[in-house]
């Protein structure tokens, strides 16, 4: 673990000791995020978007700790609970606001966060653990996200735990009967928001846990940095205190005045209005929408019309529903296998021209028109380009990845971190 | 782990592991066998709580009154915290129903074959999409109805015909007509 200059935690006051010599949690921390952890000196501002990652989790955890004191998960009460607390609970409003938006924001960290890893290459070797964690997280957070949306039993929430649940109703035998376990009857009822409530309250310490082995195998390679170049010697780092403590801090100050302003003056923008209407099971809103966060990943669900079989005999294959369910996980269970499908030793994308072009006209555009399309009306048009980028997204990956990497011809790379820094090449020390 | 440092010890090891299981092998098999079975025999309460309850799962059958619609009209009920439409079609839309009986669909059915013998007027079927499971439009006069005339999902646009047959769009298969369905008088239907 760490490199062999890292500096020795050394107590210096004698309660600390004591507390060290019985349990090491001083040491611990002083070589995960103190002085005792030497990290690349040229880190960018993407590189505050894990620590802002954990942040936007603890104030979820913090807010809906609160909420879970005042909300009922019934399904008579749960809707009114919510009301409640925005209108009687004391700062209701706020802590519920926070919540929402602090919902939205973790996204957005994670989603910028990802970026970062896809476009510098951070999930290559010795990294690919770091990586599949994160999967794993990503995961996690988005059965957490759905979960929670269910609660207030709105009209959106309701249709949210019908549709999502049907997803499961598309395996062949099984898909029916699990779907009913899944729900604990024929539709979401109240067997089906009780458990929801016990597993929206669990999935978070649970991505908690799973962070911790996150950064249990970031500590060991140590952080990557925008060229892609291992650190070689000690002037290619600094200690993680206080060079990126302050810098993380400058950025925790940025992101919490962005996380106010959407809380205080635009607390309803990311969410959708129908959920205002309590949830009827007779009749589904004319338009349904995920939260911004699922739009590219259902625009690929719904981008499957007709099923997959031998022409004009009518055998099927596979029906347009199953395909649709199965493209969508697979877009997500793709970055699973992403280590082992671009094999280009240069990390960074900035030495990889080729890489470069793919990703800034290909995989963004793609991504981007993808989420358009997710929030659209399925209408002919939108269906069309939701094919046509879906098609892109998974050829990015499968094919265009695999094939650049054998034929692009990298940029030189500087000689260290620090030459890229300082464009004077590193100091051959003595031993 | 043994040393393999003495040559006869080395072989004594080789012959014990040539010879029958040992008693020791014997019985870790059988204390981590027997732990497994535990385990999974506790699992099983843990996978099955989350079923349908006793409750849920009685069979709630519904007696629904439908003198009051008319020819045209149709009615949302509940069943099993399903919605049901229950419409009845005129002259028209049952021959715009047979017309269709021998298009090609994904899900090929005729119209006789989704209504009761000699009630093909009454048309009972389950509101829940065959896609992701959301209620149709099409049922309540100037809901859209779809490309075919009869209901439209608006979810991940599937349409359906006038016999609730899956036309276009993701859906798999028809709209559900329940096998629990009979009438009891010529007013009054049954469901379950
Ligand atoms: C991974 C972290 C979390 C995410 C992404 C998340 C997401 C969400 C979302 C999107 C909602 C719906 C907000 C709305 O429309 O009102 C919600 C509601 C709720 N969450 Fe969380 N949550 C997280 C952690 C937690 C934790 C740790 C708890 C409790 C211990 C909790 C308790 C609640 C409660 C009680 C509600 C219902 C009240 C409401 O709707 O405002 N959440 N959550
Ligand atoms: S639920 Fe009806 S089209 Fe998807």
């Amino acid at each position: 673990m760490s490199f062999p200059w890292a500096q020795e935690y050394k107590p210096k006051h004698p309660l600390m000791q004591w507390f060290d010599e019985r349990l090491p949690l001083p040491r611990l921390v002083y070589n995960s995020v103190g002085a005792g952890y030497p990290t690349p000196r040229n880190l960018n501002y993407f590189w505050n978007f894990g620590s802002l990652a954990g942040l936007a989790l603890v104030i979820q955890i913090v807010t809906g700790v609160v909420l879970a004191m005042h909300y009922y998960s019934t399904v008579d009460g749960a809707f009114n609970s919510v009301e409640h607390i925005m209108r009687n609970v004391n700062s209701g409003w706020l802590i519920r606001y926070a919540h929402m938006n602090g919902a939205s924001f973790f996204f957005i960290v994670v989603y910028i966060h990802m970026f970062r890893g896809l476009y510098f290459g951070s999930y290559k070797a010795p990294r690919e653990m770091i990586w599949l964690l994160g999967v794993v997280i990503f995961l996690l957070m988005m059965a957490t996200g759905f979960l929670g949306y269910v609660l207030p039993w709105g009209q959106m929430s309701f249709w949210a735990a019908q549709v999502i649940t049907g997803f499961f109703s598309a395996i062949p035998l099984v898909g029916e009967p699990l779907r009913q376990w899944l729900l604990g009857g024929f539709a979401p009822d109240q067997a089906t928001l009780s458990r929801f409530f016990s597993l929206h309250y669990l999935l978070p310490f649970v991505i908690a846990g799973v962070i911790i082995l996150h950064i249990w195998a970031l500590h060991i390679p140590g952080s990557s940095n925008p060229t892609g170049v291992p650190v070689k010697k000690e002037e290619d780092t600094v200690p993680f205190h206080p060079y990126y403590t302050a810098k993380d801090g400058f950025g925790v100050g940025v992101f919490l005045i962005a996380f106010v302003i959407m809380t205080f003056f635009a607390p309803n923008f990311m969410g959708h209005p129908d959920n205002y209407i309590p949830a009827n099971p007779l009749s589904t809103p004319a338009h349904i929408v995920p939260e911004w966060y699922y739009w590219p990943f259902y625009a690929i669900l719904r981008a499957f019309t007709v099923d997959f079989g031998i022409p004009f005999t009518g055998i099927v294959i596979i029906p347009a529903k199953l395909m649709g369910v199965l493209a969508m996980f697979g877009s997500i269970l793709l970055f699973f296998f992403l280590p082992w499908l671009d094999t280009s030793p240069v990390r960074s994308g900035h030495y990889r021209p080729l890489f470069k072009k793919f990703f800034w006209f290909g995989l963004i555009p793609s991504v981007i028109i993808l989420s358009i399309c997710g929030v659209m009306e399925a209408t002919t048009t939108w269906l069309i380009l939701a094919q046509i980028s879906g098609a892109y997204y998974f050829a990015h990956f499968l094919i265009i990845l695999p094939l650049i990497s054998r034929i692009e011809k990298p940029l030189p790379l500087p000689g260290s971190i620090t030459e890229a820094v300082t464009g004077k090449p590193l100091k051959e020390a003595a031993a | 782990m043994r040393k393999p440092a003495e040559p006869a010890v080395a072989k004594e090891a080789a012959v014990a592991a040539v010879e029958e299981p040992r008693r020791r092998d014997f019985i870790h098999i059988a204390t981590v066998s027997f732990a497994g079975v535990g385990t999974a025999a506790a699992a099983v309460p843990m996978l099955t709580q989350m079923s349908a309850s006793a409750d849920v799962r009685a069979l709630a059958s519904i007696e629904v009154d439908v003198s009051a619609i008319e020819p045209g009209q149709a009615i949302k009920t509940m069943w099993r915290k399903q919605p049901v439409f229950v419409s009845r079609l005129t002259p028209e839309k049952i021959a715009e129903a047979k017309k269709d009986d021998n298009a090609p669909m994904r899900d090929p059915q005729t119209l006789e074959e989704r209504t009761l013998p000699n009630r093909e007027e009454w048309l009972v079927m389950l509101a829940v999409c065959t896609h992701l499971g959301c209620v149709p439009t099409g049922a309540a006069q100037g809901e859209p109805k779809g490309d075919f005339d009869g209901y439209f999902c608006p979810c991940h646009g599937s349409h359906y015909d006038v016999a609730g047959r899956i036309r276009k769009g993701p859906a798999p298969t028809n709209l559900v007509v329940p096998e629990e369905l009979s009438f009891v008088s010529d007013t009054v239907i049954k469901i379950g």
